[in-house]
């Protein structure tokens, strides 16, 4: 059992804990991963880390509620306990030799972008961050990102806060201006990734892309996590939990990916009614959009 | 007395019965049956059974207890060498191992020794009142990585002789291949746990949520003051045919498939991992593995359930008896077929649809079998415009295995083989002082028994290695 020792709500749909797990604390990197279940009976879900307090012994996760187990958890308070907590697993982000980056982040997305930001700002790298969200109420994290960033641009698709449009508007500004990056580093919804790279491609600038597709072992046995990738005109698999979750953006088929996101959505839609019925009655369900 | 020639039968629940539910299609002997098999049991000198079986059980002394109704004596026998009775009295493939080598066998139907080791096994199960004495320290510690039956028999052979042992399991429940692959109708899970429970009397710590190659690494693993390291981590990542569509939704390696519906228990009525229950299957695929995916694919609900295999009958690398029992139930074997595409759904019109990039069928040529390949199977060949669609929405992927990469690219030191198999010798020692490895994670996916035999062979030899220190 994994003790919760903080939480925190970040948004209406996004909230952040800290959880009591010492060996994952002291080994995990920016753009690793963890499977959690709340309880006996839950279901694996991957959360990428957030960040880590090793002397502490504690892991930083930070969800959206978008579904039966995120709902389950979100319900779960501190000194509360998950039943079980497994990491870091995945690769770390590559983050050697890189002086100049932009971190492009899309709504919970920037919870992994972050750490990722952090570690390069550590490395010595300068950090240009692009963070993006639906409006003014779903922002999250916008002062550690200018704590780690020399420019930060906070964009929302409504104009509610910041500047009014896509995370690729500015990118594509930037590159035009002749600004240049070692890489882009971009980290959202699939469809703001593949946007991103298709953005970029022109400029040929190298995008590193983190993808976080449905998995249940994420040690390399069940391959529900495979990916298409195109490289050098051929197409190979690979699986996001011991080859990623990073991977060259400019190789991702983003298209399958989506589609492979999709398989159960029609079982998550019930089992997310259930868990809102189920709270309803209960009489403390809290309102939310996601 | 004349010898009966037959085995005696298993009594097994209702093919049609048994095709929709998860429980166990084997129901084992009654006490009468258990001492009629035994008393067909010749008891001869040479004792060849004894050879056949990977971890040597004294067969022919636990069949004299039945014989004298002494079932926990019985009981005492076999755990002498084998930790885990109940669970290889279920799942060993008998027949081509003590079975095969029984002198009975010779004019008539061999003994059948796994169906008494499984009532030997249950009695104690039922009838004990608990552990054992926990053997006495012998100031050794040693890390087992993995709790699959590798890990289970390392650990408890070395705990008997007085080691103190640590297991780490990667997933949230121990158990390995015995609790996420093998289903419940062949191996129940509440066995699997007593048998875990067994260890745990004896001192074994069991550490679920631990990946060693991540959380842990070997070499941390001797810091933290542990003596030896015996890898048995298993298989790793499913293979893939490598042909068009595999991505659809829909698509599933037997790993995946299984793992959901066991470990995560989505054959379940209201399950919070799903699953794709019912419609047309296509188990691609002809072991053991294949048979599991079929089954629990028939169980979760499907109304037509294919296996698709492409040499014959005679090639099929299953055990006779899953094999039956697959055919009993109503599963049909297409032989000599061989996929060559998964169609999936596209509505160009409409991206939204929710159909969309789900699988729609399975495009299938059919196989006759040529020359002999070096191993001296025929090789199957296509038969030229043999084409054929299969109407099928669930495509399960069991054609095996490639060993998990975390160990290796992570212990220096270590040598694997070109396929990614860590390389041992014939005592289970790798190219690592200390460090010794067994079952699916040296050989790629093999039996349960095998992979106890290599744990065994590597408890013995860390055992002779701790002694010499």
């Amino acid at each position: 059992m994994y003790q919760i020792i903080e939480k925190k709500s970040l948004n209406p749909t996004v909230t952040q804990m800290q959880i009591k797990a010492p060996l994952v604390a002291k080994k995990a990197r920016a753009g690793q991963f963890v499977i959690l279940r709340v309880d006996e009976e839950g279901e694996r879900i991957p959360l990428t880390v957030a960040g880590v307090d090793p002397e502490r012994g504690t892991v930083k996760i930070i969800f959206q509620i978008v579904g039966a187990t995120t709902e389950k958890l979100n319900r779960k308070q501190a000194g509360g306990y998950l039943h079980d907590f497994v990491g870091p697993l995945g690769m770390p982000t590559r983050i050697d030799g890189l002086k100049k980056v932009c971190v492009v982040g899309g709504g919970v997305g920037c919870a992994i972008a972050l750490p990722v930001a952090e570690a390069l700002k550590k490395a010595g790298a300068s950090v240009t961050s692009v963070i993006g969200f639906r409006n003014r109420e779903l922002l999250i994290l916008e002062d550690e990102f200018g704590a780690c960033s020399e420019k930060l641009v906070v964009m929302t698709d409504d104009g509610s806060y910041g500047r009014q449009g896509n995370v690729t508007l500015p990118l594509q500004e930037m590159l035009n201006g002749g600004e240049t990056f070692d890489e882009i580093i971009a980290i959202g919804p699939l469809i703001m990734m593949k946007f991103v790279v298709q953005t970029v491609k022109p400029f040929g600038v190298p995008v590193t892309v983190s993808m976080n597709p449905i998995m249940i072992d994420g040690t390399g046995m069940c391959g529900g996590c495979r990916l298409s990738l195109n490289r050098d005109g051929k197409r190979i698999t690979k699986f996001a939990c011991v080859d990623g979750p990073d991977f060259n953006g400019y190789e991702v088929d983003f298209d399958e990916a989506m589609s492979r996101g999709r398989m159960y959505s029609a079982f998550e839609r019930r089992a997310h009614e259930a868990a809102c019925n189920l709270l309803k009655q209960a009489g403390e369900g809290t309102h939310h959009g996601d | 007395m004349a010898i009966e020639p037959r085995k005696h039968a298993m009594p097994v629940q209702n093919p049609q019965a048994r095709a929709r539910n998860f429980g166990e299609v084997a129901l084992g002997y009654s006490e009468e049956l258990a001492l009629a098999e035994a008393n067909r049991c010749l008891n001869c000198k040479n004792q060849p059974c004894v050879n056949g079986c990977p971890v040597n059980v004294r067969i022919p002394d636990f069949i004299s207890k039945i014989k004298n109704k002494d079932y926990e004596g019985a009981y005492q026998v076999i755990s002498a060498t084998s930790t885990l009775p109940a669970v290889c009295g279920r799942v060993c493939p008998q027949e081509t191992q003590c079975e095969s080598k029984c002198t009975l066998g010779i004019k008539f139907e061999p003994v059948g020794i796994g169906r008494l080791e499984r009532f030997v096994a249950d009695w104690h199960n039922a009838h004990s009142s608990g552990g054992g004495e926990i053997p006495a320290k012998n100031g050794h510690r040693v890390a087992v990585v993995g709790s699959g039956p590798a890990g289970l028999t390392c650990a408890g052979d070395l705990a008997r002789k007085g080691y103190s042992v640590t297991v780490y399991e990667a997933l949230h429940t121990a158990g390995g291949v015995l609790v996420y692959g093998i289903p419940e109708f062949r191996l129940p899970k509440a066995i699997v746990q007593k048998e875990i429970e067994i260890l745990q009397s004896l001192g074994v710590s069991v550490e679920t949520n631990v990946v060693v190659g991540k959380t842990l690494t070997v070499d941390e693993l001797f810091d933290a003051g542990f003596e030896a390291v015996f890898i048995g981590s298993g298989a790793g990542l499913p293979n893939f045919m490598g042909i068009e569509g595999e991505s659809f939704n829909g698509v599933y390696s037997a790993n995946e498939f299984l793992t959901r519906s066991n470990l995560m228990k989505s054959y379940r009525d209201d399950p919070e991992t799903p699953v794709m229950k019912g419609g047309r299957v296509a188990v691609v695929g002809g072991g053991n593995v294949a048979m599991d995916a079929a089954r629990t694919a028939l169980r979760l609900g499907a109304e037509k359930v294919y296996i698709v295999y492409r040499r014959s009958m005679e090639e099929l690398p299953a055990r006779r008896e899953e094999v039956e029992h697959a055919e009993e139930e109503g599963i049909e074997f297409l032989l000599l077929t061989n996929p060559v595409e998964i169609l999936g759904y596209r509505n160009k019109e409409n991206p939204k649809d929710e159909k969309n990039g789900f699988v729609t069928g399975m495009k299938c040529v059919r196989m006759q079998l040529g020359e002999p390949d070096e191993r001296g199977r025929r090789r199957p060949v296509e038969i030229a415009d043999s084409e054929f669609v299969l109407d099928v929405d669930t495509v399960v992927m069991a054609i095996g295995t490639s060993p998990n990469p975390l160990i290796k690219d992570t212990t220096e030191g270590l040598t694997v083989n070109a396929r990614g198999g860590i390389i041992v010798n014939e005592e289970g020692l790798t190219s690592r002082e200390g460090v010794y490895a067994g079952g699916d994670a040296v050989t790629g996916a093999a039996t349960v028994i095998s992979a106890m035999g290599a744990g065994k062979t590597a408890a013995k030899a860390i055992d002779d290695y701790l002694s010499r220190k």
